[in-house]
């Protein structure tokens, strides 16, 4: 049977909910340990353990594994890979593991599927191609240790059970001094995970600019949503770049995704595709985001907010 | 200081593709194609190093077919120096691109690599992972500013969470994100100059490279349909159709 060692991903020492999400792919893949790599992360190996599916933690701590880096954790990960004799190597498709997950394929001198959407069976998997306008049916070799990368929209998070064993390791690799932390600064805020929120508001190109974004976060905290923007909106400075949704920013999967003067490229339309109801305000009748809205209404965004709210 | 850049010709961004009727892949012959959007940004970034005096030659790389050349050539036009064509019949995966890259890297020793930081028509997103790791050199992916000095390149990197910062030894892969820089337009007497360049030609053979064993494609399906939506006159439809669903 085929066993997976799935790469969490975490920060101040809280599990992120993509290792839940990818924790769903890999056990459709095999039996699955977890992997928590971390300067001191007891908490997190023991929330870890009670993913449903978890049959065993291992817990590296180690100073430098303080960041993640992918060049400081790639060679650890390798090591542990082929001490426990596992199959196949998962993490979530978020930027840690894309930044992470092929350069442990390549020291494996192995391939890796990127954005497994679904699991067919151990070598079998779908994933998209061309901002999600096709999706592909991939056989990887069955011979090394196959890495792949699980598209967190594509999976839901699994459910909780009684804790596996967590155990301590130390792994011998040699790590590399070429690559140093110098510092992370995150938008933060009170308002829902991006990536993670039921419920997501954004808005495009015709909010227009910075100081009207904040009628954006007006309608998000209406209705508690996490907030997204196109590209045109995060380039022209309205917004944060994390905030952005689409080919090349995030893939997300909301039950509700409403979203104001966007007019539904396809590269942003491939970040929402797996959002349950997708909400449309454009002023302009013709745009593309008509096409996929389940529920489209043409009109003024700084009309339809303002009587959204007051009706809400 | 040598910059190395990668250059893919992908099917145009603006394409909507079409998956072949049998499913054995997507249409891509008589579409449109142009340089990957986040290589044609490696491409600026650069040729913007070294307009500022950091770089003293930038060299273009592409593997593919004959037609590859063309981006070649327009990498060309943006002020590369020369350019490498590795000749190759059919598509190769990023576990052989990065082969390719890292034997290149190997041969012309430059001191950054750039690359993009995924192609638009696989989506990998590996090929620089891959080819830093078989090089042993350090990774900043998905680059926002840049700042090279005294062996370092300072990288602020797009991640979920916001912009993270890392410092890197050179040499180095970098790979781009979107908001490095706007490339320029390119001017006829640029183009024109570009097919005077200089570009070699090289074959798998040449470099020692055996292209891996990787995925195999069985099928290319358009991806499920959405069911067809509705539209509504007001806000109280609006709010009311929400309602029925449960949203609100
Ligand atoms: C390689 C590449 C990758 C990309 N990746 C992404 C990505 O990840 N995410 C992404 O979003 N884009 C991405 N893009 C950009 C994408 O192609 C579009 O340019 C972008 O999504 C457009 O954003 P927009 O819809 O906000 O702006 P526009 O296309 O300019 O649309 C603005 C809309 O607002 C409407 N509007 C204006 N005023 C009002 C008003 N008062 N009330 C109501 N409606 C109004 C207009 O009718 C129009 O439809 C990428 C492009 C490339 C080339
Ligand atoms: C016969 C055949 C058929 C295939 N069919 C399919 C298919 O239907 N679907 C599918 O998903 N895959 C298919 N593949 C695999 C596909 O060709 C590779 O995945 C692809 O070449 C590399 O992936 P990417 O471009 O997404 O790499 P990424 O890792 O996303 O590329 C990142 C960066 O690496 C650089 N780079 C990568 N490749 C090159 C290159 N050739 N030249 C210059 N720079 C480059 C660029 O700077 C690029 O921005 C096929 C392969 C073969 C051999």
């Amino acid at each position: 049977m085929a066993s997976v060692l799935l790469i969490a991903q975490h920060l101040g020492g809280e599990l992120n909910n993509s290792t839940s999400k990818a924790m769903a792919c890999a056990k459709d893949i095999g039996d699955v340990t977890v992997a928590v790599f971390a300067e001191s992360g007891q908490s997190v190996a023991d929330a870890a353990a009670t993913l449903d599916g978890a049959t065993k933690v291992v817990l590296v701590d180690r100073a430098e594994n303080a960041e993640p880096l992918a060049a400081i954790l790639a060679p650890q990960i390798v090591k542990l890979a082929q001490d426990l004799g596992v199959s196949h190597v998962i993490g979530p498709n978020t930027t840690f593991g894309k930044d992470l997950m092929p350069r442990v394929a390549a020291l494996l001198d192995s391939v890796m599927v990127t954005d497994i959407m679904a699991v067919e069976a151990p070598y079998t998997f779908q994933r998209p191609i061309y901002a999600g306008n096709a999706v592909v049916t991939v056989e990887a070799p069955q011979d090394g240790i196959l890495v792949g990368s699980a598209r967190t929209a594509s999976f839901k998070s699994v459910g909780e059970q009684a804790a596996c064993p967590v155990e301590a390791v130390s792994v011998d690799a040699e790590l590399p001094s070429h690559t140093r932390f110098v510092k992370r600064e995150g938008a933060g805020g009170d308002r829902p995970d991006l990536q993670a929120a039921p419920k997501v508001v954004s808005g495009g190109r015709g909010v227009g600019s910075e100081e009207n974004f904040e009628i954006i976060y007006r309608m998000a905290d209406k209705i508690g949503a996490g907030v997204g923007a196109s590209r045109a909106a995060v380039d022209s400075g309205f917004c944060p770049n994390d905030m952005q949704v689409g080919q090349t920013g995030k893939v997300i999967a909301p039950e509700l995704y409403m979203c104001f003067g966007i007019s539904g490229a396809i590269q942003h339309l491939a970040g929402i595709k797996d959002a349950g109801c997708i909400v449309a305000v454009n002023k302009d009748e013709e745009a593309s985001i008509f096409e996929v809205a389940d529920i489209g209404l043409v009109g003024d965004l700084f009309e339809v907010i303002p009587e959204l709210e007051s009706k809400l | 200081m040598k910059v190395l850049v990668s250059v893919k010709r992908v099917v145009d961004y603006n394409v909507r593709i079409q998956v072949k009727g049998d499913g054995s892949g997507v249409q891509t012959e008589g579409v449109k194609h142009s340089m990957n959007p986040f290589d044609e940004i490696a491409v600026e970034q650069a040729i913007r190093m070294k307009e500022a005096g950091t770089a003293s030659e930038v060299i273009a790389v592409t593997i593919g077919d004959d037609k590859a050349v063309e981006t070649l050539r327009t990498a060309l036009a943006f002020g590369c120096d020369k350019a490498i064509h590795v000749k190759v019949d059919e598509a190769v995966e990023p576990p052989t691109a990065a082969a390719v890259f890292a034997k290149l890297a190997e041969a012309e020793g430059p001191d950054v690599f750039l690359m993009g930081k995924q192609a638009i028509d696989d989506d990998s997103n590996q090929t620089g992972q891959m080819t830093s790791a078989r090089l042993g050199w350090p990774q900043a992916t998905f680059a926002s500013t840049i700042e090279i000095a005294d062996g370092k390149a300072t990288v602020a990197r797009e991640v979920d969470e916001g912009l993270e910062t890392i410092e890197v030894d050179l040499p180095a892969v970098i790979t781009t994100d979107l908001r490095l820089n706007e490339p320029r337009y390119l001017k006829l007497p640029d183009i024109m100059k570009a097919k005077r360049k200089p570009v070699d030609t090289k074959s798998l053979d040449d470099l020692g490279v055996t292209p891996k064993a990787g995925l195999t494609v069985t099928k290319t399906a358009p991806p499920p349909e959405r069911e067809a939506g509705i539209m509504v006159k007001s806000t109280d439809e609006l709010i009311s159709a929400l309602k029925d669903k449960g949203l609100l």
